[in-house]
C-alpha cells in the first residue's frame, strides 16, 4: 500500500524540524496513557486503560455525493477503548464508492488506535482503487501516517516458511549430529594440545584463576554435596533395611551403603551436582564472554582462549572431583549410620566394622577413577558449550542448558562403560 | 518557550552508599523539550536517568512529574507514572528470545485488553514509524545495531508515552545512522507531541536536536549550567562547559 498511500498523503509539506505542534483545539493529545491534567495526579494509576470511563469510539458513515463515502469518527479512540469492528467499514465501502473522505468533528480524543484504523481503511481503499482524501483528519494523524510511510515496507525482509520433507529433516539432523561430533573432537584436540603445552611449561594462564576455580569447584561445593550425599545414603539404607529386615539381615545395610557409595554412587552424585552447579557456571561464564567479545579480545592479543580460559577450569574440576567423590562417599556412609543406629538399633562400632570388611580398596580406587573421569567430562561439557555459545543472551541460556544435559548424559554413559569394563577385566 | 514544566527536579542528591555522585540538582523539563543531560564520562548522567525513570531512588531531593512527587509515591503509584514513559537503552535492550514484533507487543499485551489482531496492527504501525516495516519476524541478533536502537524506540513508544527517555542513543553508530536517528527522534517528538530526555555526550546530536539541557560536572559534583546548548556555547563563562561543548578547544 505504501506507494499509493504515500502519493495521496504526502502532498503536504511536513517539516519535522519545525516546532509545529498539534493545535490546542485539536481533539486529543494522541497519548493513550495520559490522564487529563497530569496522569499521575494524586498518585492514581492514570495509565490504566480502564481507570476512567470514556465515551466509546464511534464510527458512522454518510454519502455527501453518490460516489463519495464519508467516514465519521466520534468519541474517544484510544488504546483503552473498544474499537468498532472493521467489518462495519467494509460493509459501507460499496462498489459505487470512488472517493473517501473523513469527518472528525465528533472526535474527542485519539491515539495510535485511530491511526492504525485509518491505515487499515487506506489499505482496503487501495485494494479497491478508491481515492482517499486526508483533509478531514487531524493534523497529528496525518503526520503520523506520513512518518509511518516514510520508509517503504521492506518486502524481501519477510521470512519464507520452508516446507521441509521428512527426509530433509532427517538429513539435516544427521548432518548436524556429524558436525557436532566433529566440533567436539576438535575441541578435545585443542584441549589436548593445550595440556601438552602445559606439561612443557608453555601454556599461558593466570595461577590466581586456577586458585579461584579450585575454591569454586571444591570448598564452595561442599554444602550441597554434603546434603545430597547424606540424603542418598539415608534413602539407600532405609530402602535396603526394609528388604533386609525380612531375612533378619539388617547388618548388611552397611555393606549395601558402603559398597554402593564408595564404588559408584558417591562419584555419580558428586558428578551430577557438579554438572548442574559448576558445568553450567563454566558455560554461562564463557558464553557471556563470547557475547561481550572478551574471547575475541584474547585471540587478537595472540592468547589462546583454550589455554587462558578452559585449562584452569578443567584442571580445577579434575583435581577437585576425586576429592568431592571421597567426601560424598563419607557423607553417604554417614547417612547409612544415621538409619542403622537410629532405626535398626545397630551399634555404631559394629556398623563401621561391617563397612570396613565390606568395602575393598579396589572399590575405592574404582570410585576415585570414576570421579576423575567425571571431572574431565563435566568440565569439557561446560567449557565446550560455553565456547560454542552464540552472541546474544538467549544463546547463553541455551549453552548453559546444553552443558548440564551433556554433562549428565556423559556421566551416565561413562558409568555404564566403566561398570562393563570392570566386569570384563574381572574387577568385581 | 514557556511550556509547562512536565518534570521538576528539586535539590536532588545522587549517591552510591556514602559516596555522593552529584548534589543539589535543580532544573525543569518542559513539555515538548528535547532535553539533554550532558557532562563528561563518569559524572552521573546515567545515574540521573535511572532516578528519573524510577530504577534508583535519589539520596535526597524531590522529583515531580507534573505535580506529583514521584519518589513519595508507593511502588504501585510509581508504576502508574512509569507506564506513561518510554525508555530506550544504549544497546536497545531488546529481549533476545523474542522477535521484534513480540518485543513491541509485550507492553501492549501487558497494559491493554486489545485483541490480538489490533495488537498486530499496532505493532506493524510502530515498527513502520521507526522505519522497520517488514522486520516483524526478525530476532534482535539478526539486525544491525542501528536497527536494534530503532526497534528499541518502537517498543518505547508502543503505549504512546508522554515522555521518551534515551540513554546514549548515538553510541556506537556511524555519523549517518546517528544523524538519521536524531531526525527520527525529532519526528517522534513532533508527531507524538512528546517530550524527549536524552543522556548523551555526542556534540553533533546535542546541537542538532537539543533545545534545553543540564550540564553535570564531575569535578564539583553538581550541575554547573543549564539551558539551550547553543546559548551555553555562546554565553557560558564556565571553562568546563566551554571545553566540553568545543571538544576541548577552549578552556
Amino acid at each position: 500500500m505504501d506507494g499509493f498511500f504515500t502519493s495521496l498523503w504526502l502532498q503536504e509539506d511536513i517539516s519535522y524540524h519545525s516546532a509545529n505542534k498539534r493545535s490546542s483545539n485539536e481533539p486529543g493529545n494522541g497519548l493513550g496513557l495520559r490522564g487529563k491534567g497530569g496522569w499521575a495526579a494524586q498518585g492514581k494509576d492514570m495509565s490504566s486503560p480502564n481507570s476512567s470511563p470514556s465515551p466509546p469510539a464511534g464510527l458512522s458513515f454518510s454519502h455527501p455525493a453518490p460516489d463519495t463515502l464519508c467516514v465519521q469518527f466520534g468519541g474517544v479512540w484510544k488504546l483503552g477503548t473498544r474499537r468498532p469492528s472493521f467489518s462495519e467499514f467494509e460493509k459501507a465501502l460499496t462498489p459505487e464508492v470512488q472517493r473517501l473522505v473523513f469527518n472528525t468533528d465528533g472526535l474527542k480524543d485519539w491515539d495510535s488506535m485511530l491511526v492504525t484504523f485509518v491505515l487499515k481503511i487506506a489499505q482496503s481503499c487501495r485494494a479497491r482503487n478508491v481515492a482517499v482524501d486526508q483533509g478531514g483528519l487531524p493534523e497529528g494523524v496525518r503526520r503520523l501516517i506520513a512518518l509511518s510511510l516514510a520508509v517503504p515496507r521492506k518486502k524481501d525482509a519477510a521470512r519464507k516458511i520452508d516446507k521441509r520433507s521428512f527426509f530433509f529433516i532427517v538429513g539435516e539432523n544427521a548432518r548436524a549430529f556429524v558436525q557436532a561430533a566433529r566440533d567436539m573432537l576438535t575441541f578435545i584436540g585443542e584441549v589436548s594440545v593445550a595440556l601438552t603445552r602445559l606439561v612443557r611449561g608453555q601454556a599461558r594462564f593466570r595461577s590466581s584463576d586456577l586458585g579461584l576455580f579450585i575454591m569454586e569447584c571444591g570448598a564452595e561445593a561442599l554444602p550441597i554435596v554434603s546434603l545430597i550425599s547424606l540424603l542418598v545414603g539415608l534413602i539407600l539404607a532405609f530402602v535396603g533395611a526394609v528388604q533386609l529386615a525380612v531375612f533378619g539381615a539388617q547388618i548388611y545395610v552397611a555393606d549395601l551403603v558402603g559398597i554402593a557409595m564408595v564404588r559408584v554412587l558417591g562419584a555419580v552424585m558428586a558428578g551430577i551436582i557438579m554438572a548442574g552447579r559448576t558445568g553450567s557456571s563454566f558455560a554461562a561464564q564463557l558464553g557471556t564472554m563470547q557475547v561481550n567479545e572478551e574471547i575475541d579480545a584474547l585471540q587478537t592479543l595472540g592468547i589462546s582462549p583454550i589455554e587462558f580460559l578452559v585449562l584452569p577450569r578443567m584442571l580445577a574440576l579434575v583435581f577437585m572431583m576425586p576429592l568431592l567423590g571421597i567426601y560424598s562417599d563419607l557423607m553417604g556412609i554417614l547417612g547409612g549410620v544415621i538409619v542403622a543406629v537410629g532405626m535398626l538399633d545397630i551399634n555404631l562400632i559394629e556398623y563401621l566394622h561391617q563397612t570396613q570388611n565390606a568395602v575393598r580398596l579396589m572399590d575405592f580406587w574404582i570410585g576415585l577413577f570414576t570421579a576423575g573421569v567425571f571431572g574431565v567430562l563435566v568440565s569439557l561439557a561446560g567449557c565446550l558449550r560455553g565456547m560454542q555459545c552464540g552472541r546474544d543472551s538467549a544463546a547463553v541460556g541455551q549453552a548453559t542448558t546444553s552443558a548440564v544435559v551433556t554433562g549428565i548424559v556423559a556421566i551416565i554413559v561413562a558409568t555404564s562403560l566403566i561398570t562393563i569394563a570392570c566386569n570384563v577385566v574381572g574387577l568385581n | 518557550m514557556n511550556a509547562e514544566a512536565i518534570i521538576r527536579v528539586r535539590n536532588v542528591t545522587m549517591a552510591y552508599g556514602s559516596f555522593v555522585v552529584m548534589r543539589d540538582l535543580t532544573f525543569d523539563i518542559r513539555h515538548g523539550d528535547i532535553f539533554i543531560i550532558m557532562g563528561g564520562s563518569g559524572c552521573g548522567k546515567s545515574t540521573l536517568l535511572k532516578i528519573l525513570i524510577g530504577l534508583k531512588p535519589p539520596a535526597a531531593g524531590e522529583i515531580f512529574y507534573h505535580d506529583t512527587n514521584f519518589w513519595q509515591l508507593d511502588p504501585e503509584g510509581r508504576k502508574g507514572i512509569m507506564r506513561g514513559i518510554g525508555v530506550t537503552y544504549q544497546s536497545g535492550a531488546l529481549w533476545s528470545a523474542m522477535t521484534l514484533a513480540e518485543n513491541v507487543a509485550l507492553p501492549l499485551e501487558t497494559y491493554t485488553d486489545l485483541p490480538a489482531n489490533e495488537i498486530a496492527d499496532l505493532v506493524s504501525y510502530k515498527l513502520s514509524l521507526v522505519g522497520l516495516a517488514g522486520f516483524e519476524s526478525y530476532y534482535p541478533s539478526e539486525i544491525s545495531g542501528g536497527m536494534r536502537k530503532r526497534a528499541g524506540l518502537a517498543r518505547a513508544i508502543a503505549l504512546d508515552p508522554e515522555i521518551v527517555f534515551f540513554d546514549e542513543p548515538s553510541a556506537g553508530l556511524d555519523p549517518i545512522s546517528s544523524r538519521s536517528l536524531d531526525e527520527l527522534i525529532l519526528q517522534i517528538r513532533d508527531s507524538l507531541d512528546a517530550t524527549v530526555v536524552m543522556v548523551t555526550h555526542e556534540l553533533p546530536s546535542i546541537f542538532a536536536i537539543g533545545n534545553n539541557s543540564v550540564f553535570l560536572d564531575a569535578e564539583t559534583r553538581t550541575m554547573i549550567a543549564s539551558g539551550d546548548p547553543h546559548t551555553l556555547l555562546k554565553e557560558s563563562k564556565d571553562p568546563n562547559v566551554q571545553a566540553f561543548l568545543t571538544r576541548g578547544e577552549k578552556k
